[in-house]
């Protein structure tokens, strides 16, 4: 007997719900050119852009593991004030249009910004770089990382701290061995969201990065320009990036059931 | 505790939902102006010899005549009392993919005589497009001209950062154009997906200098500064117009055509920087 506690009509709007977002994706695969899809995917610009995707989001989802857990910490363990501020900020990018956030960068790190300027000076330059992609797609998937890390720092609590801090441990020590590896779970389920965040970062790229082949010019991207001349090719590489997509966030969920035992065992 | 994770993956994919939704809310049917312009146009005066014209007109344009027809369309809602123009601007590649895709338009404008091909090979144009105005490159360089751009041989030169438009669009494939026929080989440091971005990049000072039309740079002010060159003339776009087939409001579409072909049109289009075909 395994009572749901769902009434039924709840199904019925969860199915089209689900209907919803299944059925675009339907309907995109139906209009797949498959004699074609192999050579559209596999075209020398399609690789590239698949490439310089997968390595930008892999080095954004390193600075927002860097960065995010430093920030998920601030936040979850000792108030003070302004934290409810600092938490509305940083969770900012999640509902700014990318675009926005594309600006905001060009005004900070580009070559006129606040820090551009500077950095121009001492001879270095962001606009028009990978870098450039890479600072878009943290700016966009940082919040991803601490709303997950800090949901699972607050719910771990804070007692087995408490205890190795009794037992003499620095915090130094705690953070390492105590605290890091009891949130392992929400910390990579949150690098996987942000990777998959980056992987579909557009908006901010293409208004701070600009659009070069093998530099700047991610998948999404090369779909967006495709599409103007080659719908069919705009269509397949759209398929390919559901398809990675949907491989990440399915790792992603299937990890946290076995790696809930201990969290499970602390509360 | 699952409970709780769970509860952070539901308003993550809220969060993500709002922000993709409100990354991609596009402008279609930008509002269109009102019909209370203080425009010269004889407003009480015989409106000219149709007939009384009455409901809404869509017109789907190129981003590039963004401010013309703006301008047209209010000129025309003064000249017929009763009729309100909706307009949408966007790529002329978009545009014809809503078109087809069902859009309701009733006059499409596009930026160049490829993406109205397309529409009349999907047999959605009315009799026969006119060809209306004309464009032409320029260089467009941030007011103080870093770069000392003078020339188009000087886009080649090293060091310098040029942004062009991805050959994929017009403006994109003028620019190729452009290059084949002096032998310059520009090597640019990004190649944007709309002519627009282009400017954006220049305006804000990012890039040294930017192949745009001369009327972006004529509307543009004084945030760019355009260096013409007299090898734009290898590139020369054609701007057709016609009324789309699926029109309801032939009669207005074809009204809306006739304004903008006519001299009324020929002057805003020729203040704005366009040429005469």
């Amino acid at each position: 007997m395994n009572y749901s506690g769902v009434p039924r009509w709840v199904y019925g709007l969860a199915a089209m719900g689900g209907l919803f977002v299944l059925l675009p994706l339907a309907a995109m695969v139906a209009k797949v050119d498959w004699s074609r899809f192999i050579p559209l995917v596999a075209s020398e610009s399609s690789l590239t852009a698949l490439g310089l995707s997968l390595r930008t989001s892999a080095a954004s989802t390193a600075l927002c593991v860097l960065f995010g857990i430093p920030l998920a910490l601030v936040l979850a363990r000792r108030p003070f004030r302004g934290q409810r501020l600092l938490r509305a900020f940083v969770l900012l990018p999640l509902v700014l249009p990318p675009v926005v956030g594309g600006i905001a960068l060009l005004y900070t790190f580009g070559r006129q910004g606040l820090l551009g300027k500077n950095l121009e000076l001492v001879g270095i330059q962001i606009a028009f770089s990978t870098t450039a992609v890479v600072l878009a797609q943290t700016f966009v998937a940082l919040p991803f990382l601490v709303v997950s890390l800090e949901g699972a720092l607050r719910t771990a609590g804070n007692r087995y701290e408490a205890v190795a801090a009794t037992l003499g441990a620095r915090p130094a020590t705690i953070l390492r061995r105590v605290t890091v590896p009891m949130v392992l779970p929400g910390l990579a389920s949150g690098a996987v969201l942000s990777f998959a965040r980056s992987l579909g970062e557009f908006g901010a790229t293409l208004t701070f990065a600009g659009s070069l082949q093998g530099v700047t010019r991610t998948l999404p991207l090369e779909i967006y320009l495709q599409r103007e001349t080659d719908a069919d090719a705009a269509v397949a590489l759209s398929l390919v990036l559901v398809a990675v997509a949907v491989i990440v966030v399915g790792l992603s969920y299937r990890r946290p059931h076995r790696a809930d035992i201990p969290a499970e065992a602390a509360a | 505790m699952k409970i709780a994770r769970r509860n952070v993956g539901v308003l993550l994919a809220a969060g993500s939902l709002i922000a993709g939704l409100a990354g991609c809310a596009g402008t279609p049917g930008s509002g269109s102006p009102s019909a209370t312009s203080s425009s010269a146009v004889s407003a009480g005066s015989p409106s000219g010899s149709s007939p009384q014209l009455s409901g809404t007109v869509t017109i789907y344009a190129a981003a590039s005549l963004k401010a013309t027809f703006t301008k047209l369309a209010s000129e025309f809602e003064a000249k017929n009392p009763g009729t309100k123009v909706v307009l949408s601007f966007a790529g002329s590649s978009d545009l014809v993919t809503q078109i087809t895709q069902g859009a309701p338009a009733d006059v499409f404008a596009s930026a160049d005589t490829k993406n109205m091909g397309k529409l009349s090979d999907a047999s959605l144009v009315d009799g026969k497009a006119t060809n209306f105005a004309t464009n032409v490159l320029t260089i467009a360089v941030p007011p103080a001209n870093p770069a000392s751009i003078a020339s188009f041989a000087d886009l080649a030169k090293p060091g310098v950062k040029v942004v062009v438009c991805a050959s994929q669009v017009p403006c994109g494939s003028a620019a190729q154009s452009v290059e084949k026929a002096t032998g310059t080989t520009i090597k640019p440091v990004s190649e944007e997906s709309s002519v627009t971005d282009v400017l954006g990049k220049v305006s804000s000072g990012e890039a040294d200098a930017g192949l745009v039309y001369v009327t972006d740079v004529k509307s543009a002010g004084d945030k760019v500064k355009g260096v013409p060159f007299p090898e734009a003339s290898n590139a020369v776009n054609t701007y057709p117009i016609a009324t789309v087939g699926t029109s309801k409001h032939k009669d207005l579409a074809a009204a809306f055509i006739s304004l903008v072909t006519g001299g009324e049109g020929k002057k805003v289009l020729g203040d704005a920087g366009f040429g005469v075909p």
